[in-house]
């Protein structure tokens, strides 16, 4: 709770700052506020505290998946003053915003009612409709952002129209109240909570960016300043799926029946359609949207293996899949800087003049791919072995069927790095800024890794 | 507030639930319908609102005030993805001339 205070205020400083004209100060002041607000998170661990008759719960699965939020955005952050090199003008509006969705994300996390589930989903959501659209002359930041902005609100309304319907068959919106309706009914589960349970389902599904409600992700990620990309890739899709969790987890776990066979269709969608469809793109960042949706997928069954281990497992596959997009999306930055295009020719010769990048980015793509020894990998091993555990197998041969044709198309950019002549392009130079980045993820990926229980056996 | 909660009991709660879902659908075909953008604009408030009715029908029924408090959240929640909706809206009219969303295909594969 402390932690989201801590980033208003320092979101609303750096507005501040950015309306009296200073430029200078805005990064070191993000660059403090949130390693302040990373920590105050941490200072709750075990407590479980219950703030404002139960509408924010700070337990260790929240604080959890925060600390992974705020992490993430620490690291978009530092990509920020190379990808806005070039514009003069001090950029609070866009710090601000990312700040404000952030807030929306700490919430979404922690929502004890389904009210603050609805308010932070709207936080950050709003926020992310004026980022997508921040590159305010160019045709595709304004498409992406108009189409974000439809599809989103369109979603809105089924998650409130479901959230109603749940209000009227249990007559509370507060989690815990809800589940002992649940429970109190187990037999006889009235249809208004079906639908409304459904409707709310949809409503997620769009936000996490999971078929078949996925047709806006590959769009938005495209058109959408990168640097937002990331963000949105990331904590956007973390957050959401925290939220579908722990709505899951606390509230609907005692009427498994009516949903697990819905969202088990809906994961094999994700993963197959999340797959193929990369297998085809040519430009790298539409490809990323792809993976992002296939990576949604997996995700889903954490949720679907709900038990109280699927809480750790999800929050090691939510760091590795944050981990290595956010390092492949900077190296997508640079080679972007200097080639002009996102298409993958653009990766040719790169490990030539430029190997770290390069070593990197291969890192994230094996990563992402599911290559022991990296995080990627134990992070998929323990997600399939917890769904075995609940019986869905057929679930998890489609998932490891999917993850042998991603195979394919995260090798690509190696392949052009590595063994393709490079184009006339000369070296990259990047900041020293950049590096450290790079190393920190590639580090974290190969240690996580080496040792995957401690994130699983932590909440 | 007891006249205002015996009136709105009047009409049976089915009433409202067959009410709200027939402008709940009518929103959602609109949407999907029409391509106009202010059109479709308005259908996803018609959606929101049929959501607010619904919300505060069960809220009088159940004597439990959390329902209307949390109408107000959405209708604070609306107006800001109006304000940003239309926003968006001029900033995409300066580029292609109309508010048609058919123009809108330079992203895709």
């Amino acid at each position: 709770m402390y932690a989201i205070i801590t980033i208003s205020i320092v979101a609303i400083i750096v507005l501040f700052l950015g309306a009296i004209q200073k430029k200078t100060p805005l990064l070191p002041i993000i660059f403090v506020g949130l390693p302040v607000a990373f920590i105050i998170n941490l200072l709750g661990w075990n407590q479980s505290i219950h703030y404002y008759n139960e509408m924010y719960i700070a337990d260790n699965f929240s604080i959890a998946f925060n600390a992974v939020l705020i992490f993430t955005t620490l690291l978009v952050f530092i990509f920020a003053p190379v990808y806005y090199k070039p514009v003069k003008r001090p950029l609070e509006d866009i710090y601000a915003l990312i700040l404000f969705a952030l807030i929306g994300a700490l919430t979404m996390t922690g929502f004890g009612n389904i009210l603050m589930l609805f308010v932070g989903i709207e936080t950050m959501s709003l926020s992310l409709y004026i980022l997508a659209g921040s590159k305010k002359f160019d045709p595709n930041s304004n498409e992406a952002a108009m189409k974000y902005f439809l599809t989103g609100s369109f979603a809105s309304g089924f998650l409130l129209f479901g959230i109603a319907l749940i209000y009227g068959a249990c007559g509370s919106m507060n989690l815990e109240t809800i589940k002992e309706f649940v429970v109190a009914h187990h037999n006889n589960i009235p249809a208004m909570l079906n639908i409304g349970l459904l409707l709310v389902a949809i409503g997620m599904t769009f936000k996490i960016g999971a078929a078949p409600f996925h047709f806006w992700a590959p769009d938005v990620y495209e058109g959408s300043p990168t640097l937002i990309t990331t963000f949105m890739a990331t904590v956007g899709k973390v957050a959401a799926i925290a939220a579908f969790f722990r709505l899951m987890s606390s509230s609907f776990s005692d009427m498994e029946s009516s949903w697990v066979v819905t969202l088990t269709i809906f994961a094999i969608a994700t993963i197959l359609i999340g797959n193929l469809s990369a297998f085809y793109q040519d430009n790298v960042k539409r490809m990323f949207a792809y993976s992002g949706i296939a990576h949604a997928g997996y995700m889903l069954i954490a949720i679907i293996a709900l038990k109280q281990q699927a809480a750790g497992v999800l929050l090691l596959y939510s760091i590795s899949y944050t981990i290595a997009t956010i390092t492949a999306f900077a190296v997508l930055i640079l080679v972007r800087e200097e080639t002009g295009t996102f298409s993958i020719n653009a990766f040719k010769g790169l490990a030539k003049h430029n190997p770290t990048e390069a070593f990197a980015m291969t890192i994230a793509m094996l990563s992402l791919a599911g290559i022991p020894p990296l995080v990627g990998f134990a992070a998929k091993y323990n997600l399939f072995i917890a769904a075995i555990e609940q019986g869905h197998l057929p679930l998890v041969i489609v998932a490891i069927v999917g993850s042998m044709i991603s195979v394919y198309y995260y090798i690509r950019p190696v392949v052009a790095m590595y063994f393709n002549l490079p184009s006339a392009t000369s070296a990259i130079d990047s900041s020293s800024n950049y590096k450290k980045q790079i190393f920190l993820a590639a580090f974290l990926m190969i240690v996580l890794g080496l040792i995957p229980g401690v994130i699983i056996n932590l909440i | 507030m007891e006249t205002t909660v015996a009136q709105i009991q009047v009409i049976p709660l089915q009433y409202y639930i067959i009410f709200c879902s027939a402008l709940f659908s009518i929103g959602v075909i609109g949407v999907l319908a029409k391509r106009n953008a202010l059109v479709i604009f308005m259908s996803v408030e018609l959606m929101l609102n049929s959501a607010n009715l619904l919300l505060a029908a069960f809220s009088a029924y159940r004597n439990d005030p959390a329902g209307q408090i949390f109408v107000f959240f959405i209708m604070v929640v609306a107006a800001a993805e109006v304000a940003i909706g239309l926003a968006l809206l001029v900033v995409v009219y300066r580029s292609t001339k109309t508010i048609d969303i058919n123009a809108l295909n330079r992203l895709k594969w």
